[in-house]
């Protein structure tokens, strides 16, 4: 299995959370781990999903997630957790 | 499990820092294209690169995606073309042919460079390397994308100093042949000592014949990491200033590693090395000479820059080593004048010299590179330029490179303007006392007394 991280920055809003859920349980993401923080009103959120059994093609998620993103006025990331592992663990 | 402040760093690291994998460069062999027939060699050339590189710009691309990190480059090497034409080409005409294959083919699987169109004479020509070589000037001026090297030294064999006597005349011949293109001819085009077998990056790159028939290399980079890293431990001891750029090199290179396996799997060739270079470009914060000044020069250039770039290579190093089993390439920081603007504005300062760039070239892990000098510099100073830096490399057992560009119809303080990766350079004084007679001498110089370990 393949873990993603998905990452929200951006300026604090209505709903943030509630509009990128939404898209991922829509296309059959399942979150495992969501930490948030508020520093000076900055938003900043880090999801660990599970994309394995994804609708889409991680290109297109990845796409459709900043596509979200720019909506909402936050910048949304979509990386395979392989990056973080390997730059933080030996 | 990963927390938010490594992914935080990791991906300001990549948009603010400039963390990006250089190239990933697709190491082809073409010992199997030797035909005594010109046309066959060609095709053979054409079918067996865009066979196996078809994908490597798609694969590049999607692996950027996917981990959310750039890679700026992917590029091709060869092996050296004097070998692959010796049996076909009689004359330098039939070898500039070859170098428009494969400018050819760069076009057809979307790659930036291909690098290969070389030779390798350190201790003789062979008549198909003299061909070869003597077709460089007309090569690079008919093609866009190719590169070309000549290895003319080495620790063990010495230096062929009858090739380095011809490169001078052959760079002048580049400059002039594409005079009308910022003589950019001579920006890809490399003389050598101690030339590594899989060096991932242009323009020196080629596919050593001890080499499997592919292999994927990657050449990592992150100056802008390194320079960040250190604006935090501002005056503190050389223990802490060490210790910072081995953490930093040795993340750096894991993101390079894990690209690299990555691209080896998915287009199914075997992956050969990490490069661990620190390799400048000219945006701003993109630079190895703003981490020389973080470590406390005020320009590069200032007494000091030998002993903090000797400092600067090696912590690369000693980081990037644990990072990856196979670190090959050139593995070390790049000191190119024209793509790095902390070294332009030092020349522009009167801070740096081409005298000093040599001796920082002693500790750094290539050599005189991207280094624009007035037009009418003659071939003989040239050649005595390189052959000083042939032997920094020969004596002291590692790579050293020249890559130097007289700008024709230019002169000091005058700049000439490359664009893109390659940048801009002002022009710099050469010292113009003549070595003539010492470049006429005919014959090589020996291999030193240290190379004889057997």
């Amino acid at each position: 299995m393949k873990r993603t991280i998905i990452t929200v920055v951006g300026k604090d809003t209505v709903g943030i959370i509630a509009r990128t859920c939404n898209y991922l349980a829509e296309v059959n993401v399942n979150i495992e781990d969501i930490s948030q923080t508020i520093v000076q009103g900055f938003f900043n959120m880090m999801m660990i999903v599970d994309t394995s059994k994804c609708t889409k093609p991680f290109a297109e998620l990845s796409e459709e997630l900043k596509t979200l993103g720019e909506n909402i006025g936050v910048t949304i990331q979509c990386q395979h957790e392989d990056i973080f592992d390997m730059m933080h663990r030996i | 499990m990963i927390n938010m402040f490594e992914v935080n760093e990791t991906n300001h690291m990549i948009s603010e820092e400039n963390l990006d994998v250089r190239t990933i460069t697709m190491g082809i062999s073409l010992m199997d294209c030797i035909d005594a027939d010109l046309d066959r060699v060609n095709q053979k050339i054409y079918d067996k690169i865009t066979g196996l590189a078809k994908n490597l710009v798609k694969t590049g691309d999607e692996i950027a995606g996917e981990f959310g990190v750039p890679v700026v480059n992917k590029r091709i090497s060869v092996t050296p073309i004097a070998l692959v034409g010796g049996a076909a080409c009689k004359t330098p005409e039939d070898f500039v042919t070859i170098a428009k294959t494969l400018d050819r083919v760069a076009h057809e699987v979307g790659v930036n460079f291909i690098g290969g169109y070389s030779a390798l004479v350190s201790k003789g020509m062979t008549h198909a390397d003299e061909l070869l070589i003597r077709s460089i000037p007309q090569a690079l001026a008919a093609t866009g994308n190719v590169c070309s090297s000549v290895n003319v030294g080495s620790t063990k064999t010495g230096i062929n100093m009858d090739a380095v006597k011809l490169m001078g005349e052959i760079i002048k011949e580049t400059a002039e042949a594409t005079k009308d293109d910022s003589c950019m001819g001579c920006a890809k085009l490399v003389v050598f000592c101690n030339a590594p077998d899989d060096n991932p990056f242009m323009a020196g790159a080629f596919h050593g014949v001890t080499e499997a028939d592919a292999i994927i290399n990657v050449g990592v980079s992150g100056p802008g990491v390194v320079k960040h890293a250190l604006e935090k431990v501002r005056g503190q001891n050389f223990e802490v200033l060490c210790e910072t750029i081995k953490k930093t090199a040795f993340k750096v290179t894991r993101v390079g590693q894990l690209v690299a396996q990555e691209a080896s799997k998915r287009l199914g060739v075997p992956f050969g090395i990490i490069d661990l270079s620190l390799a400048p470009t000219p945006l701003i914060g993109d630079s190895v000479a703003e981490i020389l000044e973080e470590i406390g020069l005020e320009r590069v250039g200032a007494p000091g820059t030998t002993a903090a770039l000797a400092l600067l290579n090696d912590q690369v190093k000693k980081g990037g080593v644990m990072a990856s089993s196979y670190v090959g390439g050139l593995s070390g920081a790049f000191i190119p004048v024209s793509e790095d603007q902390g070294m332009i504005d030092a020349v522009n300062a009167g801070a740096l010299c081409l005298e000093k760039l040599e001796a920082m070239t002693c500790v750094c892990s290539v050599g005189l590179d991207m280094i624009a000098i007035p037009g009418d510099t003659s071939a003989a100073t040239i050649a005595g330029i390189t052959a000083d830096e042939m032997a920094i490399g020969m004596i002291n057992q590692k790579t050293t490179a020249v890559r130097l560009i007289p700008v024709i119809g230019k002169g000091v303080g005058e700049t000439v303007e490359f664009g893109g990766l390659l940048g801009y350079a002002p022009i710099m004084p050469v010292n113009n006392f003549s070595c003539e007679k010492f470049i006429n001498r005919t014959g090589r110089i020996p291999a030193p007394i240290h190379s004889f370990k057997n």
